[in-house]
């Protein structure tokens, strides 16, 4: 068993190979439960593949990885299992557009937890409230904007319960104006405790919202800190980085 | 009417009853082979996309009049005495069943990627994400190309003519025969083909702009 206070992601030496090329070369990290992990890094630098490790998306080739109380190095984990603790929202949306807004958030619920039609829609009804839009139930996405639809996307991993969210650069595709109505929502679930690990570009808002910033560079973590640390970088890559204004 | 007796007339509009039932056995039992294979090229199974792909490069290979021969002297050989219309519904069904199985395989895959990923992140099993996400995307796609196929499903069954089959085609070679008014007969037959087959033109077009609008 997991005490309360153990990390509920644990990363220690993890290597990722795609083909020859080792993306990950030896990363060590932890989540602990309600913390907020802010990676940030340049284009390569390994960010999204870290995150998709997470949710065995992608499956590591050396070190340790445990996520959730499962050792995802080990083998022959249920990753279905896996998939009902841990979200993760793309910077696509994903959204289903044949499926109205409740409908993209009740079919997982419904179909991989078993609810019953009433509670599914009333968590429905719960998480759009989250995300600030409750009256876009009956919509499809096409009908919605991108910070819209992005907001769904959250919702819809918010109603699977999950015990950690991942976020791979989900403001990118959206218009500046756009930005700041996903990024409340985030800071929203920051705030209620929810814990995260977010890859993104928006350095205010990493320093703002993250309890940790790590900032990866050929697939090393290779300087890791409070928010703070953005503003007194300790290696010349890190300053680079936040000089060049990413 | 035209020279020709109402009787002879009638004569052809029952060998275009037959080529509606040949058409429609040919979509359904194409549609039954169909969607398997469809599956099958899709799938990542090497072995499912191999065997698939065996019976779609074949069919597709070999001319459909050929397909009528074999199926029809084929079963006979077999020992089995069968009727023109079984022979011409199995070599139908083949026929459609590898086409048809191309055209939604493509459909298949033309549901980004993404799709199944958001799906299995969601911890939506394998058949879950197929059923409740993929298909329906991908019948949508499929309606129009269908549709449009539907019309050389009643084409093509005119290649049962070859087996004796008593289509469209058959009762006007008899009719001419016995009239020996070939324009005004196979203008006759010509049109009845034209009115079937335009109407699903139509329908197949109207679709596809709704699609493409959408
Ligand atoms: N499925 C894959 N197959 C092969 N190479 C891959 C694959 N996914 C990622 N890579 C490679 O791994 C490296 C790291 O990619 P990753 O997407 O993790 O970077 P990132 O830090 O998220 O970058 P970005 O900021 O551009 O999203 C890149 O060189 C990329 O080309
Ligand atoms: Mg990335």
């Amino acid at each position: 068993m997991t005490s309360p206070a153990a990390p509920l992601v644990r990363f220690k030496n993890v290597e990722k190979n795609f083909g020859a090329l080792q993306v990950l070369k030896g990363i060590t990290l932890d989540v602990a439960p309600g913390q907020v992990v802010a990676l940030i890094g340049r284009s390569g630098s390994g960010k999204s593949t870290a995150l998709r490790c997470v949710n065995g998306l992608e499956m590591i080739n050396g070190g340790e990885l445990e996520v959730c109380g499962r050792k995802l190095h080990a083998g022959k984990v249920d990753l279905l299992e896996l998939r009902k603790d841990v979200g993760i929202v793309f910077q696509s949306y994903n959204l289903f557009p044949h499926l109205t807004v409740e409908e993209n958030i009740t079919l997982a619920p419904r179909k991989v937890r078993r609810i019953g039609k009433a509670e599914a829609r009333d968590i429905a009804a719960e998480v759009l409230e989250e995300v600030g839009l409750s009256e876009k139930a009956q919509a499809y996405p096409e009908q919605l904007s991108g910070g819209q639809q992005q907001r769904v996307a959250i919702a819809r991993s918010l109603a699977m319960r999950p015990k950690l969210i991942l976020f791979d650069e989900v403001t990118s595709a959206l218009d500046p104006e756009l930005t700041g109505e996903v990024l409340k929502v985030i800071e929203r679930l920051a705030r209620e405790g929810m814990t995260m690990m977010l890859v993104t570009h928006e350095m205010a808002f990493a320093r703002s919202v993250a309890n940790t910033v790590v900032f990866m560079h050929q697939g090393r973590v290779w300087e890791t800190g409070p928010g703070a640390m953005l503003a007194n970088p300790v290696t010349d890559e890190l300053r680079q980085f936040v000089g060049s204004g990413l | 009417m035209l020279g020709l007796t109402i009787e002879q007339i009638a004569y052809l509009f029952r060998g275009a009853g037959w080529t509606i039932v040949l058409s429609l056995l040919g979509f359904v039992g194409g549609t039954l082979l169909g969607l398997p294979v469809a599956l099958g090229r899709a799938s990542k199974s090497r072995l499912l996309r191999f065997a698939s792909g065996v019976l779609v490069q074949l069919v597709q290979g070999i001319p459909l009049p050929v397909i009528m021969f074999v199926v029809y002297f084929g079963i006979s050989i077999a020992g089995f005495d069968v009727p023109a219309l079984v022979a011409a519904g199995v070599a139908m069904t083949l026929y459609s069943g590898a086409y048809l199985g191309e055209i939604w395989k493509g459909c298949i895959l033309a549901v980004p990627r993404t799709q199944w990923e958001a799906g299995e992140c969601l911890a939506l099993t394998k058949t879950q994400r197929f059923i409740f996400v993929i298909l329906p995307q991908a019948l949508r796609i499929a309606v129009p190309p269908t549709v449009g196929f539907l019309v050389q499903i009643v084409k093509n069954t005119s290649y049962s003519v070859v087996i004796n089959f008593f289509d469209l085609t058959y009762s006007a070679k008899v009719i001419n025969n016995a009239t020996y008014k070939p324009f005004t007969v196979f203008t006759i037959a010509a049109l009845i083909y034209f009115a079937i087959c335009f109407p699903m033109s139509l329908l197949a077009s109207r679709f596809d702009r709704r699609l493409h609008r959408s």
